[in-house]
């Protein structure tokens, strides 16, 4: 297992684990949402190839009402 | 009809037909969200960029239920107050692939949330390098509205009066110097608080007027935006139509000839 923050809480997620399986396992697969690892875009394409590393710090961001 | 059809908006390279923009914020739910931006005729609607509340059950997201296809959906950069907290929003905006346009906020000062104007003119300036069509809200200052144009924004935004204020157009004067000297689109954000407000605001010539509040704060939402929709074409209407000049005294409407002897 290693550690990580998913927006601003810690979680552990096993070895290996990919940006898209973390989305998968949040159950946010399929919805239209935009990913930062490291203050750096995860674009859609690159979210099977991107695997995540002790201490990453991802945000998970989508559009909510706003003026 | 034909009248809205010749007088479209055109910005950013595109063509609209309401010359009203409206956010989806403080709304009690989408589904009051959705009636009004109905009601609203409004095209174009702006959203907020967040993070997944990930202790939410079944989080939805409000593209839920505004549909991309309906809507010219506009992400913002609402809560920023650096330029480089606003263009790292507009990425994550733009990331999500409805288009390049940015609703782009600096805010300098929590209570007012008055524009600050060197961080808004930097994140302009970068984001228009970036390839984003870039809509700043601003001051009704003609000097920062001059350089956010020469900065390659899309239109000028300057307030009517402060966000969520609702104390309508406070300097119409202002608003018509900017928009005399602007050869971008000039459009109105924030302060509207009633019809009359949006109306006198596209009497002065303006391109567009963009309001929230004003219409989710209402007791009715959805009847404010359709009376919305309407003092905004009235507005414009009665502007293209060109007002009466003013005098001090009174002129009589009807004839003096052909009284009673």
């Amino acid at each position: 297992m290693l550690q990580i923050e998913v927006n601003g809480k810690s979680r552990e997620v096993s070895a290996g684990t990919s940006v898209a399986d973390l989305l998968t396992e949040l159950e946010l697969d399929g919805r239209l949402v935009v990913v930062e690892l490291n203050r750096q875009i995860v674009r859609r394409t690159e979210r099977n190839e991107v695997g995540l590393q002790p201490g990453d710090r991802i945000e998970i961001v989508h559009f909510v009402g706003g003026g | 009809m034909e009248d809205r059809i010749d007088d479209a908006l055109r910005l950013g390279g595109r063509s609209f037909t309401s010359r009203l923009i409206v956010g989806t914020g403080k709304y009690t739910g989408p589904e009051q969200t959705v009636a009004a931006v109905r009601a609203s005729g409004a095209e174009i609607v702006t959203v907020a960029v967040r993070r997944v509340d990930l202790d939410a059950s079944a989080a939805t997201s409000l593209l839920a239920h505004l549909d991309p296809e309906e809507f010219f959906l506009l992400p913002n950069t609402a809560g920023c107050f650096t330029a480089d907290e606003a263009v790292r929003y507009a990425r994550l905006g733009r990331e999500a692939g409805l288009s390049d346009w940015v609703k782009l906020e600096v805010i300098g000062d929590q209570e007012t949330l008055l524009p600050d104007v060197q961080e808004l003119l930097a994140a302009t300036r970068t984001l228009v390098a970036d390839g984003f069509t870039v809509l700043p809200y601003t001051n009704d200052d003609l000097i920062t509205a001059l350089r956010l144009e020469d900065a390659g924004a899309a239109a000028v935004m300057p307030l009517a009066s402060p966000i969520g204020s609702g104390l309508g157009l406070v300097n119409p004067v202002n608003i018509r110097i900017l928009k005399s000297r602007l050869e971008v689109p000039v459009i109105v954000d924030a302060g509207v608080g009633t019809a009359s407000d949006a109306c006198l605001t596209m009497e002065q010539g303006v391109d567009g007027v963009l309001m929230n509040t004003a219409l989710a704060a209402a007791a009715d939402p959805v009847a404010m935006a359709r009376a919305m929709r309407l003092a905004v074409e009235a507005g414009r209407l009665a502007f293209r139509a060109g007002r009466m000049p003013r005098r001090e005294w009174a002129v009589p409407s009807s004839p003096g000839a052909g009284m009673l002897g």
